[in-house]
């Protein structure tokens, strides 16, 4: 558990951060709150000659909620999320989200960028930023550009965003009517088994829109377009709900590890989205 | 009478002698991070030591090249079996009779094997070093299946071939250990073939680890000058290590010190002999100065000793009415690749003997065969004596399926077939002498507590909600009740090494009337310091504030055989309480003198001596020890000192009544414990905060080890748990509130009829969780799903009894 020898860099400009990444190129990562990268350093599974903290660049920090769109600086914290009124009122999934990551001690430094740059399968950011449909702002040698996060992920741990860029902040509309955050895990601290981002508005007592990704169910999170368009137009009754299911369940493509085997997994996947639709829904109503 | 005298009450409370909760002496040290483990020790010139590990299961090691790793700034040595070989340290004996290797010599048998030891200036270019050997495998074919094992033309131990006597008699099959039978084989044969009713059941106790928070380590330093080696370590049996330690090092015993520190927790895991503690020593040698070696998380769960893994197979007979006839128990024991468990010598499967449990079982028989795999060595009792979870949880699982067969609940099975009260000293058929029980009122109490009528009615009514549909939940009642047997010795039966199973406490007396009593235990957290001082408190009358509690070092502390097994209390406990009367013997003759009277004129009175019908005419403890040391008193000698080693004459049986209630989502396999209610009786308590915090901490090991904590291996000897992500460490968030409760039946040979209890909430706990489980299905057809119950496995249950159709 003592990871290889590095260079630590503590830069004050993203200039400077950039200019490392271009420098040292694939020998250099940048740290955010450091609490999936060090475990892999340790691990000696991640190799990173030239570590680049980004603690001490300012700015990005901030939570901004303007109308209705909201911006998460890259270095907000998953407990900064938490305690934000502000934000629990625009985006409330977002703490409840945020409350079933890990522990205190890691939501203290687990960062927002971090969670969703770093690409493992099992974090959960990832898919709830599909599920809220955010961009995601990278900034490189080159100038900004924003990414969807519905394209972000092409595998585990490879994404769109290139070597030398670094991931500045994500924003997203805040979203109209009901959401839920279901998440199976087996202990505290640990990933999901598998989780569930839903995101409803409700129509005239029918489900008018619905947005819903999948965590830990495949190598990439799942944002599952046809379940959410199976219950589009329905009262979110029992078969529209079965009906959700059945086509994220056409999505998903779990595999077997600790947490059990397949099977299980998507019948807890199945579980996992029916509560979380049913729960979705009834904020729906409570907020009609 | 003197108006400023306390009264009695207040003299007695003053003393915090037995009985009181007493607050944790320990804990201000420990609470403000002023602890010292043997990771705190830093000696001047100390170098670190690492570990190559094997990456395979069963592998030829081809060579070995260290050319690199030498040419790493800051490495000192690599040590190899090649350069361990000429101090025959290359191999190191076991507790269990077998013998270990210290480096791989030629192949390795187990994943995260010790192949090579690195040492160097800091522990991080020890690290690097250790990526720099270069070691050549050749892969073998790898058994992690003890029955397959014994099939095998694989030879695993190439060094015991065309030995067809082991340690522990004949040997079977080139990876069989020994057969260990007990009981009455053709007796228990006839009763099950002419019984009413027979149960039978195949369960597997998975192999899991005593996960303790401080790892394993040690810090070697050998004093080339004086010839002396001192030796700090994390052990539970800090004697042992400095008689095995001058046995195998050829260093006579008195030019070494052996000196366990703080322990962060022991389970178990810290009794036996690691290669670590071999290499520092050796290495320290070598270079002259200090080397330290400490394990990391990964190392600790993959290499130090395992505990578990017991494939047991039972038959239990019963007349119609349940009254239970006799019992059969055969257990196929994956003992990985060295037999290196800890258990008395005499005993290769501990006390699994014990596993009649509390009931009046006629005849019995039982057969335990051990077995090499390619998995670690080990076999320690993690939170338990030896064996005796395993023991415990084999019979409350026969009984809860002897129940099914019988159509009859199982509380009322327990009852009918409890040893009664008035049976006590009772024998039981495998063997044991139990010294003390009342079962009836224990269990009478803890289902009253729990309303258990009233718990069974809302479980048959959850039933029926469940078959119409109404809720996906389902309700278990989990039931146990546990005998343990503790406190190992007698020395005529129990040896570790050859060395009897005594204990030991010595006692000064200082001139103003406090003490120091020295013990051969050590306390891993279990608050011996604040828990001796008040056995002593209350046998010599010196408040336990003013009395130190000293172990582990041996250069100072009586030899003893350590803490593991709940032996501290019945045998430390008890040496503490002779030791104790001696000194109170000797202080009676000061008293009499200085009260002028005859020794048989004075009697102890809480904190002092009294003319007898004259209580106003007494000397204080605190004005007798001063006497012992300023005037010179006919016949006696100068000071105040006592010793005693104990040798118990039986063991202490501790027992209990557990009953754990919980509610199950079928669809997603997740337990949710509403209630766990814990009767223990544990003789006489000594500390009631000590016992209800020592329940605490063993239910939650046993909710780990029922629920989820495991040590898995894929088919090719990966060890798939290998980290805490995998590895289930429960916190305040997964445990529930504890209910805890006592009843008190002292034990008759204890000189204070204390029994021992920081391992009977492990014990009682593990089959009263999985109870609960298994319970929770039986109205749908379970008899019997193997642990550990985590969520995927109960889904599985679930899933097989068709509860998702
Ligand atoms: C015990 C434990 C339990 C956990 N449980 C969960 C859980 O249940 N769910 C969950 O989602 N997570 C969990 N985590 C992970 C935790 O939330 C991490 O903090 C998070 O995944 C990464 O955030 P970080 O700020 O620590 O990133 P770091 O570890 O610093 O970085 C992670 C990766 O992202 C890259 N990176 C970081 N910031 C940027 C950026 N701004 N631009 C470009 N690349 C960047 C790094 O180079 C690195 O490759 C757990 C962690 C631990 C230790």
């Amino acid at each position: 558990m003592i990871p290889a020898a590095f260079d630590y860099y503590r830069p004050k400009t993203m200039g400077d951060v950039i200019a490392l990444l271009q420098e040292h190129g694939d020998d250099a990562r940048v740290m955010a709150g450091g609490h999936s990268l060090i475990p892999m350093m340790k691990l000696r599974m991640a190799d990173v000659p030239h570590l680049i903290d980004l603690q001490a660049i300012d700015g990005l920090d901030a939570i901004t909620i303007d109308g209705g769109r909201i911006t998460l600086g890259a270095m907000v914290t998953q407990h900064d999320l938490i305690n934000n009124d502000g934000l629990s009122n625009a985006a409330p999934i977002l703490s409840e989200a945020a409350l079933q990551i890990a522990d205190p001690q890691v939501r203290y430094m687990g960062t927002v960028g971090g969670n969703v740059a770093n690409g493992d399968p099992g974090n959960d950011m990832p898919g709830l930023m599909q599920c809220l449909d955010a961009q995601i702002k990278v900034v490189g040698p080159d100038g900004e550009r924003m990414i969807a996060a519905r394209d972000y992920y092409e595998s585990a741990y490879m994404t769109l965003r290139a070597d030398d860029e670094v991931l500045v902040s994500i924003e997203f509309d805040a979203p109209a009517g009901g959401h839920a955050y279901e998440k199976q895990k087996r202990k505290i601290g640990d990933y999901a088994t598998a989780a569930a981002a839903v995101q409803i508005t409700s129509d005239a007592g029918k489900v008018g829109s619905a947005s819903i990704a999948m965590t830990n169910l495949s190598d990439v999170p799942v944002w599952s377009e046809a379940a959410g368009a199976a219950l589009v137009g329905t009262a979110c009754d029992d078969t529209a709900i079965k009906a959700a299911v059945a086509a994220m369940l056409g999505d998903i493509d779990p595999s077997e590890d600790n947490r059990g085997p397949v099977a299980f997994k998507r019948h807890v996947a199945g579980i996992t989205l029916s509560r979380a639709i049913t729960r979705a829904w009834s904020r729906t109503t409570a907020r009609a | 009478m003197n108006d400023m005298t306390p009264d009695r009450e207040e003299r007695s409370a003053n003393l915090k002698g037995m009985g009181c909760s007493r607050k944790r002496v320990e804990d201000s040290r420990f609470t403000q991070g002023k602890g010292n483990y043997v990771d705190d020790i830093k000696l001047p010139g100390m170098l670190h030591g690492d570990f190559v590990r094997s990456p395979y299961a069963h592998a030829r090691v081809v060579s070995i090249n260290k050319e690199a790793a030498l040419a790493l700034p800051g490495v000192v040595a690599v040590l190899t079996a090649d350069d361990l070989r000429p101090l025959n340290l290359h191999w190191m004996p076991t507790l269990a009779g077998d013998k270990q290797m210290v480096l791989a010599d030629g192949k390795v048998l187990f994943q995260g094997q010790e192949v090579a030891f690195v040492v160097a200036s800091d522990r991080y270019v020890a690290a690097d070093a250790v990526e720099l050997v270069e070691v050549e495998y050749e892969e073998l074919p790898v058994i992690t299946d003890p029955f397959e094992s014994l099939k095998s033309d694989v030879v695993l131990r190439e060094d015991l071939e065309g030995q067809t006597e082991g340690a522990h008699g004949p040997r079977k099959h080139h990876n069989h250990i020994f057969t260990w039978e007990q009981g009455d084989e053709s007796g228990t044969n006839q009763v099950l073939d002419n019984a009413d009713v027979v149960a039978t059941e195949s369960m597997y106790y998975h192999r899991t680890h005593p996960c303790p928070l401080e790892t394993c380590g040690s810090v070697a330093s050998m004093d080339k000058v004086n010839g002396k080696l001192t030796l700090w370590g994390t052990f539970q049996a800090p004697h042992v290590v400095r008689t095995v330690a001058s046995l195998l090092s050829g260093i006579e015993e008195h030019n070494i010190r052996v000196v366990s520190p703080d322990i962060g927790g022991g389970f178990g895991n810290k009794v036996g002999v690691y290669p670590g503690y071999v290499c520092s020593i050796v290495a320290s040698i070598v270079t002259g100065v200090p080397v330290k070696w400490v394990e990391d998380r990964m190392e600790n769960l993959m290499s130090t000793a395992f505990a578990r893994d017991y494939h047991m197979t039972g038959k239990i007979s019963a007349t119609k009415e349940g009254k239970i006839t006799g019992l059969h128990c055969h257990v196929t024991a994956d003992h990985g690749g060295f037999d290196a468990c800890a258990d008395p010598t005499k005993f290769p499967a501990g006390f699994m003997n014990i596993c009649t449990g509390s009931y009046d079982i006629p005849v019995a028989y039982l057969a335990v065969d051990g077995v090499y795999t390619n998995k670690a060595p080990g076999g320690v009792s993690y939170r338990c004596s030896f064996r005796v979870t395993e023991a415990v949880y084999f019979i409350e699982r026969m009984i809860e399926v002897l129940a099914i067969e019988l159509g009859m609940d199982s509380a009322e099975l327990r009852r009918i077939n409890f040893i009664k009260k008035e049976q006590f000293p009772y024998t039981a058929a495998l063997g044991w002498e139990y010294d003390s029980g009342d079962y009836h009122t224990a269990w009478d109490k803890a289902l009253k507590a729990v309303d258990y009528d009233g718990l069974r009615k809302e479980q048959a009514e959850r039933v029926e909600a469940f078959k119409r549909g109404e809720t996906r939940t389902l309700m278990g009642i989990g039931l146990t009740f546990f005998t343990e047997i503790v406190g190992a010795g007698p020395v005529k039966n129990c040896d570790i090494l050859g060395m009897g199973m005594f204990d030991s406490c010595e006692i000064r007396i200082h001139p103003t009337g406090s003490a120091i009593a020295r013990l051969g235990t050590i306390s891993q957290g279990q608050g011996h310091a604040t828990t001796f001082a008040q056995i002593l408190a209350s046998e010599i009358g010196i408040s336990a504030d003013s009395i130190t509690i000293e172990e582990g070092d041996t250069d100072t502390a009586p030899y003893g055989l350590g803490t593991y097994g709940s032996r501290s209390t019945p045998v430390a406990g008890a040496a503490t309480a002779m030791a104790g009367r001696k000194i109170r013997a000797k202080a009676q003759m000061i008293a009499a003198y200085l009260l002028e009277v005859h020794d048989d004129d004075v009697e102890f009175d809480i904190d002092r001596f009294v003319v007898k019908g004259a209580p106003e005419k007494f000397k204080t403890m605190k004005e007798i020890a001063y006497a012992a040391y300023n005037q010179a008193i006919p016949g006696l000698e100068p000071g105040l000192e006592a010793v005693s080693y104990y040798d118990p004459p039986n063991m202490t049986y501790p027992f209990g009544a557990y009953v754990c209630v919980m509610d199950i989502d079928v669809d997603t396999g997740v337990p949710e414990i509403r209630r766990f209610y814990a009767l223990d009786d544990c003789g006489t308590r000594i500390n009631p905060m000590i016992i209800e915090g020592q329940i605490h901490g063993g239910l939650t090991e046993a909710l780990a080890v029922a629920l989820g904590q495991e040590i898995a291996y894929d088919d090719i000897g990966n060890v798939k748990t290998g980290t805490l992500m995998d590895f289930f460490l429960p916190t305040a968030w997964e445990v529930p509130n504890y209910e805890t409760d006592f009843t008190v039946t002292p034990s008759p040979h204890h000189p204070i009829g204390a029994k021992g209890v920081g391992e009977s909430p492990h014990v009682g706990g593990v089959p009263c969780f999985s109870n609960a489980v298994q319970d929770a299905f039986r109205p749908f057809g379970n008899r019997h799903t193997n642990m550990p119950h985590d969520h995927w496995r109960i889904w599985q249950t679930a899933n097989r009894l068709g509860l998702h159709d």
